[in-house]
């Protein structure tokens, strides 16, 4: 019997005995269904490339691990159940880093900002960041002392209440004259604070 | 009406891989070489 109609199983075997050869067959007979069956999952010509020669990279492995599947005698299911695991990992890791390709209606530089200030807008934000210094300067102590932890400091307002031995309330309380006062000198002496 | 209904194939040809993705699994399954030491298995891949 010529080798390329031996039943799958044989030319398994010839191929664990070192027949090259016969791998080449058993592809030749199996590439359409598996790459049918693969393309049918993913709808992507590229990523069916990829999951075709990983799918093959393992079986190769495995037989020439002399692990042997399971399933004797059903190369092509064994195979197909390869790839299904392949494209379940590839949806995967698709689901936690999502892939956008570029094409002519997305250009991935649209997505893409420089979110760091220029120069005019770093100049602009140094000048508010005086502005508002000098504006707190004015604040009654109390005050000045909640919106300089609270802000400057990062501290939360129990850890400002704790540090200045006085309630919560109270915090909040100083904290809402800040700002009330803060604006109504903001707004006496027409001063612009860009966001 | 046949000639309209058989003219063209709707269905497509065959999907099949990339010549070179054949060519590319079966040198590395010519590469391949795997031993067995103890309970540990060893890959060789010959350049």
């Amino acid at each position: 019997m010529a080798k390329s109609q031996l039943p799958d199983a044989q030319l398994v075997d010839k191929y664990v005995a070192g027949d090259e050869n016969a791998l080449a067959i058993l592809i030749d007979r199996h590439q359409s269904k598996i790459y049918g069956y693969i393309y049918s999952k993913v709808s992507d010509r590229d990523v069916t490339e990829d999951i075709f020669q990983e799918t093959f990279f393992k079986v190769i492995h495995t037989l020439k691990s002399k692990k042997f599947y399971s399933e004797e005698g059903k190369f092509l299911s064994w195979v197909l159940r390869i790839a299904s695991n392949l494209i379940i990992d590839k949806f995967r890791n698709d689901k936690k880093m999502p892939l956008k390709r570029d094409t002519e209606e997305f250009s991935i530089f649209s997505n893409i900002k420089d979110t760091s200030l220029d120069i005019e807008k770093t100049l602009i934000k140094s000048q508010v960041d005086i502005d508002l210094k000098k504006i707190i300067e004015k604040l009654p102590h109390d005050q000045k002392e909640v919106i300089m932890m609270r802000y400057y400091s990062d501290m939360s307002f129990k850890e400002i209440a704790d540090f200045t031995g006085v309630s919560v309330n109270t915090t909040l309380g100083r904290m809402r004259y800040a700002i009330t006062n803060l604006r109504k000198v903001i707004e006496k002496n027409k001063i612009y604070l860009p966001s | 009406m046949a000639k309209l209904y058989s003219k063209r194939k709707l269905a497509q040809k065959k999907m099949l891989p990339k010549k070179e993705t054949i060519r590319l699994i079966l040198q590395y399954s010519c590469a391949l070489n795997i031993v067995k030491i103890g309970n540990v298995n060893f890959d060789f891949i010959a350049n």
